[in-house]
């Protein structure tokens, strides 16, 4: 790797390391895993002055919090798969980490990490939206939450202040009657998903009583598929009217175009994957 | 079995893991990028952001007046000793080979060509330094489609126009042959362009001390490059050693003699210090040549029951902005396989080379093979959905019989030796072909929105490159001959020098079991020495499956010579008739009397001492010799893939994939299979991942792994593999070679076995990769066209 010049400092504490960023100012970037950031340092698309190392802060591991659970950002996704409350309580967390790109990206990969970089086509994203997440940040003047759809502002880019760190995010806990489903559509293991569909569904009587759909690359933030929510919520739990309710899952979005699917591919795709997300989910 | 020939048939088909990785899989070899030598240096190259543009300024005062910057060049400051970088086949008498110099210095025609090149004390500032290099350039039209750069009006690639050759071959009365024929299928099939992605990149090391020039490189010719780096420098050729050290990979890639080597060492010869260069990956796919990007029209006629009348093949080859050291001759390498293992009246074939503003192509896995195969598998299997035929059977009708051989084909290739019937039937059983057919019925019966399809390739190819004549023939500017030297040392042990250049292959593995075969040595005392000028001064080195069709039979003949000069010196020193000795197991001894006799290391040491000679023999039992085939080796074998396409999201995947190869004759088959499984795996990666894609504009787009999608094992299904083996009459082992057999085999399995499942539809080809979303098109455009099912 041959990045342009910069400074590094691993802080050993919170408070340190929001000082290094704040005095950093817009040339600082924070570093965990390093999974998406070094990337783009080696072929010089990002050229911060200054490295902020968060990896010895004690931010990793996830924390029962009561009706909630607590994600320390420097938690891996190899640490997310195999933890026992998200498997308890939220195993579409676990199952969508499972997807990410390799076994060796995910021991580095942080959800923090994945999450203040914000690619839209990343994974752990769009779960959060599904979940209603909510980011826990700290800056100079303290800390602050910020719900999941306020935290994503556009490609690559969060509501967190140049001097804020994320340090956890919150999730609720899934109660009895949820389930939930991972739908990853991509061309190799490693690669991004062309789409992703992450769903949770809450079944009672035979039908779906609630839903609740988030989707990677399908604009530039991670989407709600809100249409669909609402067509799906009364339906029955048959892969039928899931796939009906379905149809407006790319209602309202914008998907981008590439090398990997047109945008009219991706709203099929989208239509396609959530449909079978909410049927797993919905266990129809 | 004579006593000659016993004592070690265990080495001789014997699966030993590959004494080389110990090494490599520590990591405690050196690549070249781990060489360091004392005051070296980093190059780091500016390349042209333009597809086609003429230079207008190259200002470099910035970056050598960077801190640590020690020299920057252009394109200019070489003009008068850069030279230009070689092609050794001129394909045809008229042919265009453009100047190529290794720095562009008034006119770019590619994006990633170099124009400038910065030397600095580390990796860092050389790249910081090369972005401080301020080129002008005045944008001139690109290139970018073979197929209307040689209309009229097309913006030209070179002065002399955008055609570099055109050549054919004609056997038999094609008119006739197509004339009445009850059956005409005509295709037009896309090869994409890829890029090579071996693990190890490029990189080059060059030193130069008192005029004599070291040239560390990640090639897979040393030897090759050596002679061409004398005559593109003229630097004498004995002032010239190079080292090709452990090389991660090549696959065509490296068959090249590139830019960076030559200023590599023009630099160091300037500067009077060592410098390095590696390049990034990103780098690499800019320019590290690319293979395949052809069109091919082929027709095909046949009889009511299937039997071949005749074949038209007429190839637009992409040969990029120049030609390098064989591009010309790569398509060509496939005129002569589109018959394949197929008797027929009449063929045609037509090649013509075409410049474009994009990186040039050359050899990369199969070369031309692949193409060929492609093309003449799917074709077969469009002809029998034509005629309404299983497509086995439509094959079995056509393919040479195993008693017709030799067969001399209508390609005039002679293939000595093949059984198409065996390794089909072998395949076809552990498949379980007749089960899956029926499995698919029902499904397409059933409306299943995931459809079962079967792919079949009945491949052949042409190894061990290459009769010396036949390249002359060819218009090739080398030989195709390869040599060997074996040396039994005092105590015993025993040094094998190769002329060829393993980069993965395992020839030290191979050729020690080879040795300890022939000369009943222990395969732990013998030692492969290759890939460095000094130690092994001769040879051409490792591509298109050569190496054990012509560098193992030299060998292989070594050794002979060995044996040769032990009998004789045993007669001598027993005072026995040379007639009466025999070579057993080691040992040299008296026919019928085998105590009277001498170990090999006992006659190595008694060489050693020369006191007891016999008259004009040199005192030592070392040998040389030298292999030049007087035939190709034809491996081949039957592929059957079964996949299951998900027609809502156009996704494939393959549920089971049979190989079964012929490569005759085995020395490792733990090597071969490996050999087979990384084959099948380049070759289901041209089906269904990679492809290089340029912009309208002439950028690549697919500079990096995310976007360019080459395949991992998470990708990939379990092979079942097997073999048959028809030896070989072509050298003396009975070999064939390996190398490409899987890759050539294995794209058009997988893409007939898509089509195969959505013949229902009505579709009849997708352009490779067969991506979800082209496979989703195809099935949304055969809907809308009323297509059944």
């Amino acid at each position: 790797m041959i990045p342009a010049k910069f400074d590094y400092v691993r802080p050993s504490s919170l408070d340190d390391a929001v000082r290094a960023l704040n005095e950093g100012g817009e040339d600082a970037k924070v570093i965990s895993g390093g999974q998406s950031l070094l990337p783009l340092l080696r072929l010089r698309l990002a050229n911060p002055e200054l490295l902020v190392d968060v990896g010895g802060l004690d931010l990793r591991g996830v924390r029962d919090e009561g009706d909630s659970l607590l994600i320390g950002a420097l938690t891996t996704h190899d640490d997310a798969i195999r933890d026992p409350l998200l498997a308890a309580y939220c195993g579409l967390i676990a199952e969508a980490a499972g997807r990410v790109a390799d076994p060796a990206v995910r021991h580095r990969a942080t959800i923090g990490g994945a999450l203040a970089h914000a690619d839209p086509a990343a994974d752990m994203p769009a779960v959060m939206v599904a979940l209603g997440a909510t980011m826990i940040a700290r800056g100079p003047a303290g800390e602050r939450a910020i719900g999941a759809e306020g935290f994503f502002d556009d490609y690559l880019t969060t509501t967190l202040a140049a001097n804020e760190i994320l340090t956890g995010v919150r999730v609720p806990k899934m109660g009895p009657g949820w389930g939930y489903r991972y739908e990853k559509f991509h061309r190799t293991a490693q690669a991004w998903a062309i789409v992703g569909v992450a769903a949770l569904a809450r079944r009672s009587n035979g039908q779906v009583a609630e839903a609740r759909i988030g989707m990677a690359n399908m604009g530039s933030v991670p989407v709600r598929a809100r249409a669909a929510e609402a067509a799906a919520a009364g339906a029955d739990a048959s892969a039928d009217a899931l796939r009906s309710a379905a149809q407006h899952a790319d209602e309202g979005t914008q998907p981008p175009a590439d090398l990997h699917g047109a945008a009219d591919y991706r709203r099929h795709l989208a239509r396609v994957l959530t449909a079978r997300a909410l049927a797993v989910a919905s266990g129809a | 079995m004579t006593a000659d020939t016993q004592a070690a048939q265990a080495e001789l088909g014997r699966a030993r893991l590959r004494k080389e990785d110990a090494r490599l899989v520590t990591g405690q070899t050196n690549w070249t990028d781990n060489i360091v030598l004392p005051g070296m240096q980093h190059m780091a190259f500016v390349r042209s952001p333009m597809a086609h543009a003429r230079i207008t300024s190259v200002d470099l005062s910035a970056a050598r007046a960077l801190p640590g910057v020690i020299a920057a060049f252009s394109g200019a400051d070489f003009a008068d000793e850069q030279g230009s970088l070689p092609c050794a086949w001129p394909v045809t008498p008229d042919i265009v080979i453009p100047a190529h110099p290794p720095m562009a210095t008034d006119e770019v025609r590619y994006v990633g060509e170099a124009v400038a090149v910065v030397v600095a004390r580390d990796r860092y500032t050389a790249a910081d330094a090369a972005a401080l290099a301020d080129v002008s350039y005045e944008p001139l039209p690109p290139v970018l489609d073979m197929r209307t750069a040689l209309d009229e009006g097309s913006p030209k690639v070179h002065e002399a126009g955008n055609k570099s050759f055109e050549w054919t071959f004609a056997n038999g009365d094609l008119d006739a042959a197509f004339r009445d024929a009850p059956v005409v299928v005509e295709r037009n099939y896309r090869q994409q362009r890829l890029i090579p992605s071996a693990m190890e990149p490029r990189a080059v090391v060059a030193s130069c001390v008192s005029d004599e020039v070291t040239l560390w490189s990640s090639t897979q010719i040393p030897h090759v490059v050596r002679v061409m780096l004398a005559l593109v420098t003229g630097i004498p050729e004995q002032s010239i050693r190079v080292i090709a050290p452990d090389v991660g990979g090549g696959f065509g890639s490296k068959l090249q003699m590139t830019a960076e080597e030559v200023l590599a060492v023009l630099i160091t010869r300037k500067l009077g210090r060592p410098v390095k260069w590696t390049e990034s990956r990103s780098e690499g796919n800019l320019t590290v040549h690319h293979g395949r990007d052809q069109w091919q029209r082929i027709r095909i006629a046949a009889d009511a029951d299937g039997r071949l009348r005749g074949l038209s093949v007429d190839l637009l080859a992409d040969m990029g902005a120049y030609l390098m050291l064989v591009t010309p001759g790569i398509p060509l390498l496939g005129a002569f396989l589109f018959n394949s293992i197929y008797k027929m009246d009449a063929y045609s074939f037509r090649c013509t080379g075409v410049f474009t503003t994009k990186m040039p192509t050359d050899a990369y896995r199969g070369a031309g093979r692949p193409e060929a195969t492609f093309a003449v598998e799917r074709i077969m299997d469009e002809l029998a959905a034509e005629l309404g035929m299983d497509p086995l059977q439509l094959r079995e009708r056509n393919w040479i019989r195993h008693d017709e051989f030799p067969y001399t084909t209508i390609a005039n290739m002679e293939y000595d030796s093949g059984n198409y019937e065996a390794a089909t039937a072998r395949a076809r059983e552990l498949f379980g072909y007749d089960a899956l057919r029926q499995e698919q019925n029902e499904r397409n019966l059933d409306n299943d929105p995931v459809r079962l399809g079967i792919g079949i390739s009945t491949y052949i190819e042409a190894c061990g490159w290459a009769p010396s004549r036949i390249l002359g023939q060819l218009g090739y500017a080398g030989g195709g001959w390869e040599t060997a030297s074996v040396r039994v040392l005092p105590t015993g042990k025993v040094e094998v020098v190769t002329g060829t250049s393993p980069h993965g292959q395992g020839h030290e593995t191979a050729w020690s079991q080879l040795v300890a075969d022939r000369l009943g040595v222990a395969f732990e005392n013998v030692r492969v020495l290759h890939g460095d000028t000094l130690v092994s001064p001769r040879g051409f080195d490792t591509y298109g499956s050569r190496s054990v069709a012509v560098g193992a039979p030299a060998i292989f003949s070594a050794c002979e010579k060995v044996i040769a000069k032990a009998k004789r010196l045993t007669a001598h020193m027993l005072e026995a008739s040379e007639n009466d000795i025999e070579f057993s197991d080691g040992r040299l001894q008296v026919r019928g009397d085998p105590e009277k006799g001498y170990s090999l290391p006992e006659l190595a040491l008694a060489t050693f001492a020369a006191h007891n000679m016999p008259g004009g023999m040199e005192p030592s039992l070392d040998s040389d010799a030298t292999f030049d085939p007087e035939n190709f080796s034809f491996p081949h074998g039957t592929h059957l893939c079964a996949v299951e396409v998900d027609t809502e999201t156009g996704h494939v995947s393959i549920r089971s994939y049979v190989a079964v190869d012929d490569v005759g004759k085995v020395i490792n088959p733990q090597i071969v299979e490996g050999q087979v499984h990384g084959g099948i795996a380049q070759g289901i990666a041209q089906a269904l991942y990679e492809e290089a894609v340029y912009d309208d504009d002439g950028n690549l787009v697919t500079t990096t792994l995310a976007d360019y999608l080459v395949p991992s094992a998470a990708d990939l299904p379990s092979y079942v593999t097997d073999r048959t083996e028809t030896p070989a009459t072509t050298n003396p082992l009975g070999v064939k070679g390996v190398g490409e057999a899987g890759t050539i085999a294995s794209t058009p399995a997988v893409v007939n076995a898509i089509i195969d499942a959505l013949r229902p539809f009505g579709i009849r080809d997708i352009t490779m990769p067969c991506t979800p979303e082209r496979v989703w098109r195809a099935i949304q455009d055969a809907r809308e066209n009323g297509g059944a099912a």
